[in-house]
């Protein structure tokens, strides 16, 4: 009989390579249109804010004529016109680009280091303090981010910079640690845990080995959403009065500088918020290509 | 012979993905009469559900039926049909019954309503109307207390009874054809020989056509009474269901019957056909069983078998039915020697 | 079910406590006196310094302090506003009704607006409306909420004039104005900002919406839909929205927050008396307690609504129904 039994295994094509999370998302983001527009506008704005003493036109706090040049509307000599303090907005809003966005990437790490330990701890140790915590974190959820940074910063006036990012980044790591929180949770009960430790691996060493490469995807998607936030939220608190301290420049402040006469010098309304919804729209559609890269795995 | 009520001719049915040209369906033709079941049987892959999806116009982009597709059904052909009239078609004059009876039904609304929802569309019924026609099907179907049953939600129902609600639903109007993909391999087998009781004793009762799509030849035996054998995208072999088991004529069939284990049998391992079914988007020149067939010579290499007549009603795509003294030399398969199936 | 309820109800409880917690931490956090900003200003008289030291107990002890806090916010005591010499319970709610008037406006109309949006761009996948549709709302989810309710601002009431200025009623006439004629005022006033959170809160809704409903097209039993000869628009509004709409009422519960922020600006810029009104002008006078409460109050409204949509959800899903 020519059916005799066979004593083999099927194989169904080629294994797949294994890649790295970082080259798959770069791959994937760069494969799809938009977010190589995204990704290129974003670079074009960060280098502005990175080379801003060399690119701006004129020094930001600079007030060479405080009469004539006081509240100017657009012109060849000052593209983004001038404020009520004789400053030249274009280059307030090139610094503003560097503030702001350094601002942003300094909180978002805070979050993200808060984030990540906070949502780590809870999960590993379970138990009576993985329950507290959480309440804990539902707690802080329910106070509208703002509002528990007006709360703080209204205690806390002439606050510098460096307290100003601390404080940001303390109210941004709520949603990340659960996320982090839940992959330590998935893993500790995972197969290949508890092969790793049955080849005698230590606990420590498997959280490190196991745990980060599956943390890389929604901590990036976080980071980029978080930098997003942080920019936006600055610029409102900025425009509240209790964001960054005048006279500096950032987005917020200048939009807070126009805004008693907001219906005439519509200009320092109109630019500075351009530059911030093009950098967050950006960052959101490079989250979005990263989210979807990572879920399609 | 009265005309056929579903005539296929030349079914093509191509997926355009970034991979090539998936032929999943390629040049498939058969028909079904009035009150018979018909079973297709084949492996995944062989283009049996896409056959059946392609009937109710069900494939979507980036799947097409090629142009040269005929599926003449009560004077229409279904591939030039315009959207009203398809929809007319579906769950009306031909229904469909899925694999999945867990993921089949929405969960938000009551059985009864998902039952009653084909009468509201096709006859127009008022909702009282609909529902008490679909208790009366539930009931048919062997629904215990199928009038408080009706109100559920599918979760609250077992994988047999979710069946049992997705075959009311398909007999609703009464169609002259169901075609049936699978109707059984997701459940229990105690269940299984229960639903296929009832696919059987209803199509008495009412009179429709079957389309019996399976993998399981035990399926068959139980119901068809013609069967179709599919490999690769193409009809390999047709023929009364008796006469298959006792005489099948392709490599193939012949491998699927002693795959199946036997009881009573004393075996050690299960027979297994080697290597696997190729790609849709390179299916082999000649014939595409080939590499896995025991028997085949130069012939089958350079050309591609056409459906030769074996018996009255039995066909078989294969160069045995012009050179039969080939069987008296069988050979490993190309696939194992070649070591890509290694021991 | 009834347990569920209760269940969620002393959870609501716990958080609301962990958060009163919480803001007395923040305010004796602070560096030097919490109410300093009060207690230099020379204009504050020695009897009202006396009385805020006493009332709250500043010279006490720091557990004391938390004991009298708590037993006071139990009452429902919130402190004493500095800038409008009055309780801040007072303060706070007067001005209350406004917000939920404007957030409720804002929350019922974003919702059926996102909601028609996803199905429009579901209903023409692929299409340029699609495409466009999928732009402007990113293009508005990405902007900072002031700047869009500036913009609303101008446009509508200097470059366009169509409607007045701000606040709630037309300080000048509205005495003198007949019952249809005061409630046309407040209409007209109330127009603006509430249009400009709704499509501010809208696009959001959008596109989680949009999500939501393709995350459902997939699904077999949409394909079954298709089966029984539904039309793609019966089987997008009857299966498809049915089931989308589930993550959506959770989205309610998860609005709250951006809702309330969103109000906040939209308050402010338009001069409309609610709370967010009352606390941004209380940064100004650096009057804390009024901040403290309206942190409180808004983390209460923030898990009253996530409860409620968590309620919501339980009956609108039948698989949580219970037998």
């Amino acid at each position: 009989m020519p059916w005799q039994t066979q004593d083999f295994a099927a194989d169904s094509g080629p294994t797949r390579l294994r890649e790295s999370p970082l080259g798959l998302a770069v791959r994937r983001i760069l494969r799809k249109r938009s977010s190589r527009v995204a990704l290129f506008v974003l670079g074009v704005i960060v280098l502005v804010g990175l080379l801003a003493p060399l690119v701006a036109p004129y020094n930001p706090a600079a007030q060479p004529d405080i009469v004539g040049l006081k509240d100017l509307p657009p012109s060849f000599a000052h593209p983004f016109g001038t404020d009520p303090y004789s400053r030249d907005v274009l280059s307030r809003v090139i610094f503003g680009a560097r503030l702001s966005l350094m601002i942003g990437v300094l909180a978002t790490i805070v979050s993200l280091t808060v984030g990540v330990a906070y949502g780590a701890i809870s999960g590993y140790a379970g138990g009576v303090l993985d329950a507290v915590m959480m309440r804990l974190l539902d707690a802080f959820l329910s106070i509208p981010r703002l509002l528990l940074l007006i709360g703080v910063l209204v205690a806390w006036p002439r606050l510098s910079i460096g307290a100003l990012v601390v404080f940001l980044g303390l109210t941004g790591w709520f949603g990340l640690s659960r996320i982090v929180r839940g992959q330590v949770l998935a893993l500790k009960h995972a197969e290949f845990i508890t092969a790793a430790q049955a080849l005698g691996a230590s606990r420590r060493r498997i959280l490190w080995r196991h745990l980060l490469p599956n943390l890389v995807s929604p901590i990036v998607v976080a980071a980029t959403l978080g930098v997003a936030h942080v920019i936006v939220l600055e610029a409102g608190l900025s425009y509240l009065g209790i964001g960054v301290p005048q006279p500096l420049a950032s987005w917020g402040n200048i939009i807070q500088d126009g805004s008693d006469q907001v219906a005439t010098l519509w200009w320092m309304a109109l630019f500075p918020g351009l530059f911030m919804v093009l950098t967050v729209m950006t960052l959101n559609i490079l989250a979005e290509a990263l989210s979807d890269a990572y879920e399609r795995r | 012979m009265t005309a056929p009520l579903l005539s296929i001719r030349n079914l093509r049915t191509w997926f355009y993905t970034e991979s090539g040209v998936a032929r999943a369906v390629d040049g498939v033709s058969f028909d079904i009469g009035s009150g018979e079941t018909l079973g297709i049987v084949g492996e995944s892959g062989c283009g049996k559900s896409v056959t059946a999806l392609s009937i109710l116009r069900l494939i979507q982009p980036p799947g097409r039926i090629e142009s040269g597709s005929v599926i003449e059904f009560e004077g229409k052909d279904i591939v030039t049909l315009g959207d009203e009239d398809i929809r007319h078609i579906r769950g009306n004059r031909i229904s469909m019954i899925f694999q999945e009876p867990m993921s089949a039904l929405n969960p938000v609304f009551t059985i009864g309503d998902q039952v009653a929802e084909v009468a509201r569309v096709h006859a127009k019924m008022s909702r009282k109307d609909a529902w008490d026609r679909a208790v009366e099907m539930l009931a048919l179907t062997g629904m215990p207390d199928a009038e408080s049953r009706a109100k559920q939600y599918p979760h609250q129902l077992s994988g047999g009874m979710r069946q049992r609600v997705l075959i009311a639903m398909a007999l609703m109007m009464k169609p002259a054809l169901v075609i049936a993909d699978e109707p059984t391999t997701a459940l229990d087998v105690t269940i299984q020989a229960q639903i296929l009781d009832l696919l059987v004793d209803l199509q008495k009762k009412i009179g429709t056509s079957i389309l019996m799509i399976t993998h399981d030849l035990g399926v068959i035996a139980e119901t068809a009474s013609r069967v179709i054998v599919m490999y690769a995208g193409e009809v390999v072999e047709e023929s009364d269901v008796d006469e298959l088991f006792a005489k099948p004529h392709h490599p193939y069939t012949e491998g699927l019957m002693h795959s199946m284990p036997h009881i009573g049998h004393d075996q050690e391992r299960l027979n297994v056909i080697p290597g696997t079914v190729p790609a849709p988007t390179e299916w082999p020149a000649g014939c595409r069983f080939r590499e896995r067939c025991p028997y085949s010579w130069e012939r089958c290499e350079s050309e591609h078998p056409p459906l030769y007549q074996i018996g009255t009603s039995h066909v078989s795509r294969c160069h045995l039915a012009v050179e039969p003294e080939r069987r008296n030399h069988p050979h490993p398969p190309i696939v194992v020697e070649a070591g890509v199936a290694a021991a | 079910m009834i347990r569920q309820i209760a269940q969620r109800l002393v959870q609501a409880a716990v958080i609301v406590a962990i958060v009163a917690v919480i803001t007395f931490i923040l305010i004796h956090l602070a560096p030097g006196d919490p109410f300093s900003a009060v207690m230099d200003n020379p204009n504050v008289s020695e009897a009202v310094r006396q009385t805020l030291r006493v009332q709250y107990g500043l010279d006490r002890p720091l557990p004391e302090q938390f004991a009298r806090y708590v037993s006071s916010l139990a009452h429902g005591e919130l402190g004493w506003s500095f800038s409008h010499a009055r309780p801040v319970r007072e303060v706070l709610g007067s001005a209350l009704p406004n917000t939920l008037l404007l957030m409720g406006v804002a929350l019922v109309g974003s919702f059926t607006l996102g909601i028609l949006i996803a199905l429009i761009q579901v209903a023409r996948r692929g299409s340029v409306t699609d495409h466009a549709l999928s732009g402007i709302s990113l293009f508005l989810f990405s902007m900072p909420d002031f700047w869009f309710v500036i913009l609303s601002l101008l446009a509508f009431t200097y470059w366009l004039p169509i409607f007045p200025v701000g606040g709630a009623v037309d300080l000048v006439m509205h005495e003198y104005m007949g019952l249809g004629g005061r409630i046309v005022d407040r209409l007209r006033h109330l127009a603006l900002p509430a249009i400009t959170l709704t499509v501010l809160a809208s696009a959001a809704v959008a596109r989680y919406q949009r999500a939501a409903l393709l995350d459902v097209l997939p699904a077999d039993y949409i394909r079954t839909a298709r089966l029984k000869g539904l039309t793609e628009r019966q089987i997008l509004r009857r299966h498809a929205l049915r089931n989308a709409l589930l993550p959506i009422i959770t989205m309610i519960g998860l609005s709250f927050p951006a809702l309330l922020t969103g109000a906040f600006f939209v308050e402010k810029i338009f001069a409309w008396p609610g709370m967010g009104y009352a606390v941004v002008n209380a940064i100004g006078t650096r009057d804390y307690p009024l901040v403290v409460g309206g942190v409180i109050i808004g983390s209460i409204m923030v898990t009253l609504g996530s409860l409620l949509a968590d309620l919501l959800y339980a009956l609108a899903d039948p698989r949580l129904r219970g037998r």
